[in-house]
Parts: C-alpha cells; sequence; structure tokens
C-alpha cells in the first residue's frame, strides 16, 4: 500500500497557466484546468477565471484558497463601488483592490493572478499581479508553473493588434504548449473574451488540443488498432 | 506558511506584526552622477523574478515633485508603494499654497526616515533608492538603502553599481561635466553592467533633472561589443578550459 499519505494533506494549489492578451477591441484570458494537492490532481475540470464584475475577470494560480479569497473580498469590494460610482468599475480599480490585499498581506499570501477586462476609458486592458504586489500593466501576461514554458514563444510570437480569432488561437495554443510540458497544468482549456459587446466563455476539451511533439493520436483500443493496422514499411 | 497574523485590517496593516520578507519582482543597478546643469541618472528597465527576467518595461525611474528624480533597486511593489507615500507627501505640501516646495534634500530626509524606521520594526521596504535634484541652482544627490544607511555624495550607485560602476566613476567623474560627457559616462557603466549583471536588461531609460525641470528619456537599449580575438577560439592551446 502506498504509504504517500502526506499528499492527501497538502495545500490545494494550483500549479497551473495563466495568460491574459489584449486585442484589437478587448481581451482574451485563458486557462489550464488542474488543481493538485501534491501529486494527486484534485479537480481536473477546475475554473480558474473568476468573475469579479461584468466586465471584468481575473486569472488566478497558486494557492487555491489564497486566490478564492482575494477573489471573493475584491467582488465584494466592487460591488459596493459600482453601486457608489453608479457605472462599471474600471479594469484599473478591479486590478489596484487585488494588488492593495496582495500587497498589504504579501507576508501570507502566495497567489499570482492576472486581472484583465473592458471598460468604456481605456478599452481591454491586463494587469499582472505577481507575488509581492507589483501591479504591472501589459500588452500580455502570462503566470503560473507552466508560464515558463512559454516566454520564449511568446518573444516569439507576440504582435500588437490581433484580431479576436488570432487572440483566442493564440491563448488555446499557448495553453495547450504549457500543458504539455508541465506537470502541474492539465486538463481542458478554458478561454474568456471580454470585449464592449460583453463576454464569452469557451471550453476547449483536452482531446480536442492539438498534439505536440511526441504526442500521439488518441486511440479507442489496441484491438481497432490490430483490425486496422497501418501501411507496412516498405523493404527498399 | 504560518500565518502569525490577526484577521483585521485587510487593506492597510494596523498592528500586524510583519518579518523580514522576501523580495519576489526585483530591479538591479540605478546609476547617478551631478553635472553642469543638474543630475543625471540611469536605470534599465527590468523586473527580475528570481532568476527569471520577468518583465522588461518597468519604469524605475520617476519624478517627485518640481525638484527631485527617484530611482531604486529592489522589490518593486515596495517602490510603487513609496511612491504612494511621495505623492501624499508632495500633495501635503501643495496645500499649503504657501509659494514653498519640498526640495531634493528634504524629500531625501524623508525617505531615510520611512526606511529606517521600517528596519526598526524587522519590516522593511526592500529597497535602495536614489534621490537627486537641483533646486535654486543647489545640486542634490543622495542615496538611501533598505536599512536606512543615507549618504550624499557626487556620483551614486545601487547594487552592482557600487561594485561595477563606482571605480569609473571615481576614475572619470569630473566637476562640470557637460551633459553629453555625462550621458557618455553613463552609458559606459550601463554597458558593462549589461556585460557582468546577471539581473541586467538592455533596455534603459536616462533621466535628467535641472531647475527648468524633469526629463525622463524614451527607452532605448546600448549595442555591446564582441569582437576579440580572444573570444573566437578562447581554448586555442588549452583544449578543455573556457
Amino acid at each position: 500500500m502506498d504509504l504517500n499519505m502526506n499528499d492527501l494533506n497538502q495545500p490545494h494549489s494550483m500549479g497551473t497557466t495563466i495568460i491574459g492578451v489584449t486585442y484589437n477591441g478587448g481581451v482574451v484570458l485563458g486557462a489550464d484546468s488542474r488543481t493538485s494537492t501534491g501529486v494527486y490532481v484534485a479537480n481536473r475540470a477546475s475554473d480558474k477565471i473568476t468573475q469579479l464584475t461584468d466586465n471584468v475577470y481575473i486569472c488566478r494560480s497558486g494557492s487555491a484558497a489564497d486566490s478564492q479569497t482575494v477573489s471573493d473580498y475584491v467582488r465584494y469590494f466592487l460591488h459596493q463601488h459600482t453601486i457608489q460610482l453608479g457605472e462599471p468599475a474600471t479594469v484599473k480599480v478591479a486590478a489596484n483592490l487585488v494588488r492593495l490585499l496582495s500587497y498589504n498581506n504579501k507576508n501570507i499570501l502566495q497567489t499570482g493572478v492576472i486581472v484583465g477586462g473592458w471598460d468604456k476609458y481605456e478599452g481591454g486592458k491586463i494587469y499582472g499581479i505577481p507575488l509581492g504586489g507589483t501591479i504591472i500593466e501589459q500588452p500580455f501576461a502570462i503566470g503560473g508553473s507552466g508560464s515558463s514554458y512559454l516566454y520564449g514563444f511568446f518573444d516569439q510570437v507576440w504582435r500588437e493588434g490581433m484580431t479576436r480569432e488570432e487572440a483566442e488561437q493564440l491563448v488555446v495554443k499557448a495553453v495547450s504548449l504549457a500543458i504539455a510540458r508541465d506537470g502541474a497544468s492539465g486538463g481542458v482549456v478554458r478561454t474568456v473574451t471580454i470585449n464592449s459587446e460583453g463576454v464569452t466563455r469557451k471550453f476547449y476539451p483536452g482531446d480536442k488540443l492539438p498534439l505536440w511533439h511526441e504526442e500521439l493520436e488518441p486511440q479507442n483500443s489496441l484491438l481497432d488498432i490490430l483490425k486496422h493496422p497501418g501501411p507496412e514499411p516498405m523493404n527498399i | 506558511m504560518e500565518s502569525n497574523q490577526a484577521p483585521q485590517g485587510l487593506m492597510g496593516s494596523n498592528d500586524n506584526i510583519q518579518r523580514t520578507q522576501d523580495p519576489y519582482v526585483t530591479g538591479t543597478s540605478v546609476v547617478a552622477l551631478k553635472y553642469k546643469d543638474g543630475i543625471l541618472m540611469a536605470a534599465d528597465m527590468g523586473g527580475s523574478y528570481g532568476s527569471t527576467l520577468r518583465y522588461k518595461t518597468v519604469e524605475r525611474l520617476k519624478p517627485v515633485g518640481k525638484h527631485s528624480l527617484l530611482g531604486a533597486s529592489g522589490e518593486i511593489s515596495d517602490f510603487q508603494e513609496i511612491l504612494h507615500y511621495l505623492d501624499e507627501l508632495i500633495l501635503y505640501d501643495n496645500m499649503w499654497d504657501d509659494g514653498n516646495s519640498l526640495g531634493p534634500k528634504e524629500v531625501h530626509s524623508y525617505l531615510t526616515r520611512v526606511m529606517y524606521s521600517r528596519r526598526n520594526k524587522f519590516d522593511p521596504l526592500w529597497n535602495s533608492l536614489v534621490l537627486g535634484g537641483v533646486k535654486n541652482g543647489q545640486k542634490y544627490l543622495g542615496m538611501v538603502s533598505m536599512i536606512g544607511v543615507n549618504f550624499e555624495d557626487n556620483h551614486v550607485a545601487t547594487g552592482f553599481g557600487n561594485h561595477l560602476a563606482r571605480p569609473i566613476l571615481r576614475d572619470e567623474w569630473h566637476e562640470n561635466l557637460s551633459f553629453e560627457d555625462g550621458v557618455k559616462l553613463l552609458e559606459k557603466c550601463m554597458r558593462v553592467l549589461l556585460y557582468r549583471d546577471r539581473s541586467a536588461v538592455n533596455k534603459l531609460q536616462i533621466a535628467k533633472i535641472t531647475d527648468e525641470g524633469v526629463t525622463i528619456s524614451q527607452p532605448y537599449s546600448l549595442k555591446t561589443f564582441w569582437g576579440f580575438s580572444a573570444f573566437e577560439n578562447p581554448t586555442v592551446g588549452a583544449e578543455g578550459s573556457w
């Protein structure tokens, strides 16, 4: 019997891949769906892109508990702020509220996030808020353990002024590349697109993602392969 | 991670006990010198996350009021917090509406008190700050470290800059440098830092402050030289060495 019982008491952590990308007219947020306790995958279909307001969403990584709690508080504050203000909150305000919590509790919290949304003053905006509570506005942001594998990819492929479709394809491709190499990322790819017209959620199941190096086309069973074997190699 | 905090005061600390932290997103050296018309200051735009060069467009030089320029290395979130404190300081100063405004010496003194006070609580702002400015023709250039050590000099640097840039400056700085000579000297220092500091990033800004005001340059990159013949075949005659 496996005596690795400590895993079951490890904190829930979202070794993760999270991405936020601006495009011509809005933003696209993307994330994987794996939540692990130690080595065990506690949830293979989690939703790491959480709503803060109608027009602002947050991608969460790091400790699941910490990021959920921060999101809950910011949603609560933003709700009141919206009522007082009389109009939708701006992405900048939402991001700065997250930063205040992250910064002032930097010794306790272990969560890095990406805040993205659309407001009528600045359009689509992405803010990265890593560990420590630095806030940094960026044309695109990547985070989580899987992001290590994407720095080179984005350096090469990123450009300003993409269309919505191009941005969505880029995000799905990137998350799926990270999932291929990061053990702590996996499951499905979720995207949330936010623009002046509203919010659209998309879902890309694990078996619909592109295949990368050394990955094979999934099969139902060996029996199918044996029944219909591929072409024999030639003897030249 | 244990929590030794009472669950109160979310947005600001009350009497929470925090311990010395670890830095997360950090900026590397800042170098500055006095020249004929005022102060020149240079810093690259990198925000490192441990050994990853994560952010490459972080502005580490910022104007403070009318007469000062602040450059910071160390934890970027703490620098952003310091800018917020300074905003308030300048605002309250303006509200007096008495024709007087805080000069660089006063701002440097304020920062020193803040840094030292936090150090005494074992909760430092993890930065090394360079404060330069001109008021009424008087040039001022000072530095404050995260433990509150402060001093002023004709040229200062933080972090690696102390080891790599200061020796160059000690050799080549003189009174009444022209703007062009000052910039060339700073660029010489920044190039050496680019070669030899792992956390350096090739995108920098140079800022100047004179009696007329503050100008921060747009981001730009330096050319580097790799054409030494010794670089091409360094292990000829000594195979296996490096």
